[in-house]
Order: C-alpha cells, then sequence, then structure tokens
C-alpha cells in the first residue's frame, strides 16, 4: 500500500517537474519568479485613481495661453459655436416636447465639450456609432437644424421615414450609425466594422459612444474583449456623467470608474476632463492617430454631469439635489470655453448674442416647415424590413390599404383627435 | 449487504424502463438515430457532383464563398481549428487569419460584431456552436439585426451577416446540445431562418443565405452532419429561398417539416403507402421566416388533410403558424382537423430522448386518425 503512493507522488513530482507545465504561465508572464508565498488578495486600493486629463482648468486659467496651446483659433470658435447650436436646438425641441409638438426629446446639456471636442478630433471618413446622447457629433459634421428637427416630427423628410422615436438620428453619408434604444448593442458591432475596416487596409478608424450606465451590458464587455483580442482601431469613448437615469454611478461599478477596466483587457486607456472641450479635442486626436497607426483600440473615459434632465419622460430632482445641478451649469463646458475664448479675444459678448439669435432663428424656421410637412406614406410602415418584398408584406399592405379605405372617416377623426 | 438494498429501487426502476423500452430503441440508447436519410434526387444541370455528407457540402460552400467573395470573413468559437463539427476544415490555412477567425467565448460579443462587418459591406459568416447557445445573442439579432435597415429607413443594413448554428436532436445532446429555436426567431420581421434537410440543400440554401441582402439564421440539424451523405455538385449553386420543396407528391394527406423531419415525414408516407394504400405529401418548408405558405396551402387544398411535424415543443411552435394559416386559407377544402406532431411542451431530455422526438410511429398513429377522421 505504501509503495504504492509513494510510486504515485514520485510520478506526480515528476510531472510538476516537466518544463512544459509552466510553458504557458511562463509566457503569460505568470512566471515563478513572480510567485510568492502568502495569500495576498488584491484589492480596490491597490489600483489609484487615474489622473483625470485637464487643460482648461478653471482656477488655473491664466497659465493657459491660446499660443502656448498651439489651437487653430478658427477651430476653436468654430467648436464653441457648435457646442452654441447644440443647447440652442436642445432648449428650443425639449419646449417644443413641452408643448405636445414631439413625443420625446433628450437634451446634451452640459456634455456638448465630450461629443464635439471629440468630433473636431475626427476625420469624416470615420465612421461613428451613438448612444444616443451625440447629437453634436452629426451637428460638427455639418447636419443643419432641419435634418434633426425632421426626424424628430418624423416627417417624409426624416431618413428612417418616421419610424423610430425622436433622437435616434442616423446619416449614411456622414459615416453616422443609426441610433437604437437597446443599450450597449451598438459596442461590439462598432468593434465588427472597425475590423472590416483594418481587413481593408484602410487609414479609417471607428468611434462608438457609451455612457457609463451602458458599460454594465454584456455587450461592453464583449466589445471590450472583442477590440483587444482582435485587434481592431477603434476609439471607445465612453461619457461618464454620474447617471444613469436616476441610478447614480455609485449604484453603477464599485471600481474607479471604466476607465481602469481598460488596461485589464489589454486597452490603452485615458480619463480626460468630458467638461474641457480642449482637453477632449486633444485626448481623442492623440488616440486616433495611434488607434490607425497600431490598428488597436483605445478607450476613453470622459468625466463629465448630465445637467439635463434624462429625458422628457424624467424629473431629475426627483433624484438629485437641484443644487448639484446649479453647481455643475456655472462651470459647464461653455462657459469654461467661452472665457477661455473671450480671454483669448477671439469671441465676445456681441458675436455670442448675433450667434444665439441666428440660430434661435434657424431653428424655429425648420420647425415651422417641420410641422406642416407631411407624414410619410402608409407603405413606408412594410417597405424595409426586407430588401424585397415577401408574399406576407405584400398580402399585409393590400389588406391595410382596404381596412382604412372603408374606414377613412374614422381614421381621420382618431388622428385628429 | 447495505450496499444491494440501496440498489433494489433503482434495479426495479430499470427492469420497469426495459420492459417498457421496445428492443430496438433501447439497443442504441446512447447514440439512438429515429430515422433514415433520404437522399436528395440529383439536381438537373448539376455538373460533376462527389459524394458528401452535410459537414462537407457546408465545408464546400464556404471556401466557394470564401473564394468568390474577397470580403467574406467566418468567425466563432473554435473556427481556426476546424470547428467542433469540422466545418471549417482548412479554411484558416488557405484563407489566412485575417478572414477565418477564432473570437473569444461570448455569443453577444459573435452577432454583434458580425452585424458591424456587415453595417460596413463586409460578408459576414458567424458561427454559434450550438443553436442552445443562441440565446445570449437573442437581443443583438432581434433588436439589432433584424430591425437595422427598417429602423434607418434603408440607410444602413447588415444584410451581409449570416449566422450559422447547428440544431436539433442527436440521441444523446440533452437539454442544451438539441434544442430547435426556430419559432422564437420566426417572431420577428426582419430575419430570415432557414434550415436544410441535407447535403444538397445545406450548400445551396447557405450560399443563397450568405448572397441574400438581409440577416439570415442558418439552422444546421446536426445529426445530418455525419449521417446524410449524397451526391453535392462541385459548381456554386443556390436554391431558392422564398419556395417550399415538395419532396414527394400525394394525394391524400399533406405533411408538412423542415430539417431532420422532414425524413421522418418521408418514412411515415412509406409506411402510410405500405400499411394504408393512401399516398402522402410530404412539403419541406425550408425556410421558416418568411414562409412559403401559398404552396403549402396549394397543396392541402388539393389533398384536403395536413399535419406538420417537427421536434421543437407544441406550444408556439412554428406548426402553430402552419396550422392557423391552411385552417383560414383552405377552411372550404379541410376534411378533418390539421394536425400536429411535435416534441412535448417540456424541456429537451437526456434519457428520455426516444419517448420525446415526434418519432415515425407517432406520426404514423397521427396520419391514420386524420385519414380516420
Amino acid at each position: 500500500m505504501f509503495t504504492l503512493i509513494s510510486k504515485k507522488y514520485c510520478f506526480v513530482k515528476k510531472l510538476l517537474k516537466l518544463p512544459i507545465t509552466f510553458s504557458r504561465l511562463h509566457a503569460e508572464g505568470f512566471s515563478m519568479e513572480n510567485s510568492i508565498d502568502k495569500i495576498p488578495f488584491v484589492g480596490k486600493h491597490q489600483f489609484t485613481q487615474l489622473p483625470v486629463y485637464r487643460i482648461l482648468n478653471s482656477s488655473k486659467m491664466d497659465h493657459v495661453t491660446i499660443d502656448k496651446l498651439q489651437f487653430h483659433e478658427d477651430l476653436l470658435v468654430d467648436i464653441y459655436k457648435t457646442m452654441l447650436s447644440l443647447s440652442v436646438m436642445d432648449t428650443i425641441l425639449y419646449e417644443c416636447q413641452r408643448q405636445g409638438r414631439i413625443s420625446f426629446y433628450m437634451t446634451n446639456i452640459g456634455e456638448e465639450a465630450v461629443q464635439i471636442g471629440s468630433a473636431a478630433a475626427l476625420l469624416p471618413d470615420d465612421l461613428v456609432y451613438a448612444q444616443y446622447r451625440e447629437s453634436g457629433v452629426l451637428l460638427w459634421r455639418g447636419l443643419d437644424y432641419t435634418f434633426f428637427v425632421n426626424q424628430c416630427f418624423g416627417n417624409k423628410s426624416d431618413k428612417s421615414k418616421g419610424r423610430q422615436m425622436p433622437v435616434h438620428y442616423g446619416c449614411k453619408s456622414l459615416n453616422f450609425v443609426t441610433i437604437s434604444s437597446p443599450l450597449g448593442t451598438q459596442l461590439p458591432q462598432a468593434v465588427g466594422a472597425a475590423y472590416g475596416l483594418k481587413n481593408h487596409h484602410k487609414d479609417q478608424c471607428v468611434t462608438c459612444y457609451f455612457g457609463e450606465g451602458a458599460a454594465s451590458e454584456g455587450d461592453a464587455h464583449a466589445a471590450l474583449n472583442f477590440a483587444a483580442v482582435l485587434e481592431c482601431p477603434i476609439l471607445l469613448i465612453c461619457r461618464n456623467n454620474g447617471y444613469a437615469i436616476s441610478t447614480p454611478a455609485s449604484q453603477q461599478y464599485k471600481g474607479h470608474g471604466i476607465a481602469v477596466r481598460g488596461p485589464a483587457y489589454g486597452i490603452r486607456t485615458i480619463r480626460v476632463d468630458g467638461n474641457d472641450a480642449l482637453a477632449m479635442y486633444q485626448v481623442t486626436k492623440e488616440a486616433r492617430q495611434y488607434v490607425v497607426r497600431e490598428k488597436k483600440p483605445v478607450l476613453i473615459e470622459a468625466i463629465t454631469y448630465r445637467i439635463g434632465h434624462h429625458s422628457t419622460s424624467d424629473d431629475s430632482t426627483a433624484y438629485r439635489k437641484f443644487g448639484d445641478i446649479a453647481d455643475y451649469s456655472r462651470n459647464c463646458p461653455i462657459v469654461r470655453l467661452k472665457k477661455f475664448l473671450c480671454d483669448s479675444m477671439i469671441w465676445d459678448d456681441k458675436k455670442e448674442q448675433e450667434w444665439l439669435i441666428k440660430s434661435r432663428n434657424h431653428i424655429i424656421n425648420a420647425i415651422c416647415f417641420a410641422e406642416i410637412e407631411e407624414k410619410p406614406l402608409l407603405k413606408d410602415l412594410f417597405s424595409d424590413v426586407y430588401y424585397t418584398w415577401p408574399r406576407n408584406l405584400t398580402t399585409m399592405i393590400r389588406i391595410s390599404q382596404s381596412e382604412i379605405e372603408v374606414n377613412i372617416l374614422l381614421f381621420v377623426q382618431v388622428l385628429e383627435l | 449487504m447495505i450496499l444491494s438494498k440501496s440498489c433494489r429501487p433503482l434495479q426495479h426502476a430499470t427492469k420497469l424502463l426495459r420492459r417498457c423500452l421496445p428492443a430496438d430503441r433501447l439497443k442504441n440508447s446512447s447514440r439512438s438515430i429515429q430515422f433514415n436519410y433520404y437522399p436528395n434526387p440529383v439536381l438537373e444541370d448539376a455538373g460533376e457532383t462527389k459524394e458528401m455528407n452535410m459537414c462537407n457540402a457546408i465545408n464546400n460552400a464556404m471556401h466557394q464563398c470564401l473564394e468568390k467573395d474577397e470580403t467574406a470573413v467566418l468567425f466563432g468559437e473554435d473556427i481556426e481549428f476546424g470547428g467542433v463539427f469540422r466545418c471549417s476544415v482548412g479554411m484558416k490555412d488557405r484563407f489566412g487569419q485575417h478572414r477565418v477567425f477564432n473570437t473569444p467565448l461570448c455569443e453577444q460579443g459573435i452577432v454583434g460584431f458580425g452585424i458591424g462587418l456587415a453595417n460596413i459591406g463586409v460578408t459576414a459568416i458567424a458561427e454559434i456552436q450550438f443553436a442552445d447557445y443562441i440565446f445570449p445573442a437573442f437581443d443583438q439579432l432581434v433588436n439589432e439585426a433584424a430591425k437595422c435597415r427598417y429602423r434607418s429607413g434603408g440607410e444602413w443594413d447588415c444584410g451581409k451577416l449570416t449566422v450559422r448554428a447547428p440544431c436539433g436532436a442527436v440521441g444523446h445532446g440533452g437539454l442544451y446540445h438539441s434544442q430547435s429555436p426556430e419559432a422564437y426567431f420566426a417572431h420577428t420581421p426582419g430575419l430570415r431562418v432557414v434550415i436544410p434537410r441535407g447535403p444538397v440543400q445545406a450548400k445551396g440554401l447557405l450560399l443563397s443565405c450568405i448572397e441574400e441582402p438581409d440577416p439570415c439564421i442558418f439552422f444546421e440539424p446536426k445529426i445530418l452532419y455525419r449521417t446524410a451523405s449524397e451526391p453535392v455538385p462541385l459548381q456554386y449553386y443556390k436554391l431558392p429561398l422564398d419556395t417550399a420543396d415538395i419532396v414527394r407528391e400525394g394525394d391524400a394527406i399533406t405533411l408538412i417539416g423542415w430539417g431532420t423531419q422532414v425524413h421522418v415525414l418521408l418514412e411515415t408516407a412509406d409506411m402510410v403507402r405500405d400499411e394504408l394504400g393512401a399516398l402522402c405529401e410530404v412539403i419541406d418548408l425550408r425556410s421558416i421566416l418568411p414562409w412559403d405558405s401559398d404552396s403549402v396551402c396549394q397543396s392541402v387544398k388539393k389533398t384536403g388533410r395536413a399535419i406538420v411535424s417537427h421536434e421543437a415543443p407544441l406550444t408556439n411552435g412554428f406548426g402553430a403558424e402552419v396550422a392557423a394559416t391552411i385552417q383560414e386559407e383552405c377552411f372550404l377544402h379541410l376534411e378533418a382537423p390539421v394536425g400536429r406532431v411535435t416534441g412535448w411542451d417540456t424541456p429537451f431530455p437526456h434519457i428520455q430522448e426516444p419517448f420525446y422526438l415526434p418519432d415515425k410511429l407517432r406520426c404514423f398513429e397521427a396520419v391514420k386518425k386524420t385519414l380516420n377522421y
């Protein structure tokens, strides 16, 4: 009996000595030299909080001058104007919803810099996958107010033919993939698109925006892991604005934000002040260069604050203090950039007033037209489900038309009510 | 002594089970095959053919696809070494790792990744290792892939995506290696769901799915991978996705099925012919969504009787849709209620599989009942 055990033991010892047992551990850096004989659980404290990259610091503004930063003046003014336009659009479309002219709206207040600062650093060919709070990217790429307004009103000029809720924008010619409501789904899709671009040896990249709440979805894990393992040229930009509807970030995760997850997946990562348009621009620009050159992903966590309500279906004072909102409003991205531009003598209140009045007039005109524009055709309820028309849909469109013809007066009454 | 006592109830149960189980069913209980394969008749203008099983035919189709379409990529779990069912053998070596590659083990990632590839015009062939594991990707398939074209007004689409997944009973697959989830997806406008019944069909239908500008889910009955063998044309050919296939003509009753079940129905038709002297018309639906209700209803108007049969559970199975449509379209022609022979409304069991499946005996009984109605 004893000999049997000792023989077995010798065999096990032999096995342990085989170099092959440790080759994988060595290859992945888990070497024997690294091992210790205590039980060292690793905790949150061992990952120091990542610093926040910032250019426009409200308390140290004096140290920053436009010459030092080597920013082109026109670029800065364009970024600022677009941020202002976005806030004008938000204010007016929000009111449109309150008046019942559109069914739904989501503002971007407080997050203008994340969107426009990053969009300005991308090239027009770069593909964008967004969540829903990234209208500024489309504004930056040159879309007119009429585009946004038509989508929100769902008239026949809307590209999605009135099928989606307001704010679900998309534009093929501007390489902006149509938004969908399910959170996080765009993340692995963006990674797939990035892989496709890499395979075609194109110097394009993909940018994918998502909130810190969406980062809790399984799709976010899938995307970060796929992007790293399959080496995809993608910029993953997380808008960490502190809230997912009513859920504060403290109930969303227990680690140090989203950024600390990046290195765990093997992704180059940075945290940036999302209320600083200049920092956002610089970081995105450098990240883009790396992504295109190395064909690998980068994760950017932009720290910001959602000043507006989650949506028009939400009253955020039910779960946060009004004082917090007011504090952030005083130091919002627009205020910060404006101060810098005014200090640098390339912007002033007169220019601001002119731009605001021009923007307001534009959007009010767009709304007037959108409201009287015809709605999409009934046929468009059935088209685009498939590339062609399957038999069941041709039958249904015939039936629906005859049903509507019979009850046309009733339908008109119902719709007018 | 203690040992034998505790074993007694078990022995008793086994004896009981032996008595209940017909001998021929018990013989191969670990790898039982519930059907005989009926080879496809050789296609017209088939050109040169080669004997292939369904696994080879799918492999052949994918080789031809990647050869013809330079953008095409194939990916999923364990693809590179040839796949756990050997469907992607030789592909990585031939086309390179950038076109045939393993992904991390994450189904929602695989389908999402495929949608993104298809968004930019890349032909994406994704593999889900078993249809049972497609559910983590349900959101990506149902909310995203299916609605991509519609929600963007036709600006964006992912029509170049094809998701392949082995499905159906395999003799011993238990709960999570046997499912037939086609009905879940048949409730989703925008998707195409296709199931072949053998090698010739698999190659032609898969190539159609890949070329079709709509996202397709291609369920491959895994028991056919090796058991089904027939001469398959070597050329690149496609089979239509919008028509059912009348596999055998008859006038007494219409039997409707898909995948492996078509062979069960063919065998049932033989039994009916030999024992009852009646001729069954057997239809392979092939495409579950959109499905060819015209061919089915035309046949039922001729025969006046219909039975639809599938491995998936009865309640809300796709048979319900077929039966309801027949009832609506052929009401004045029906001589008997439309029958359904399906799996039971239970999870798919392991040891009890022979009693779960809608085999030829159960189908035969249903036909007899319908004919005598």
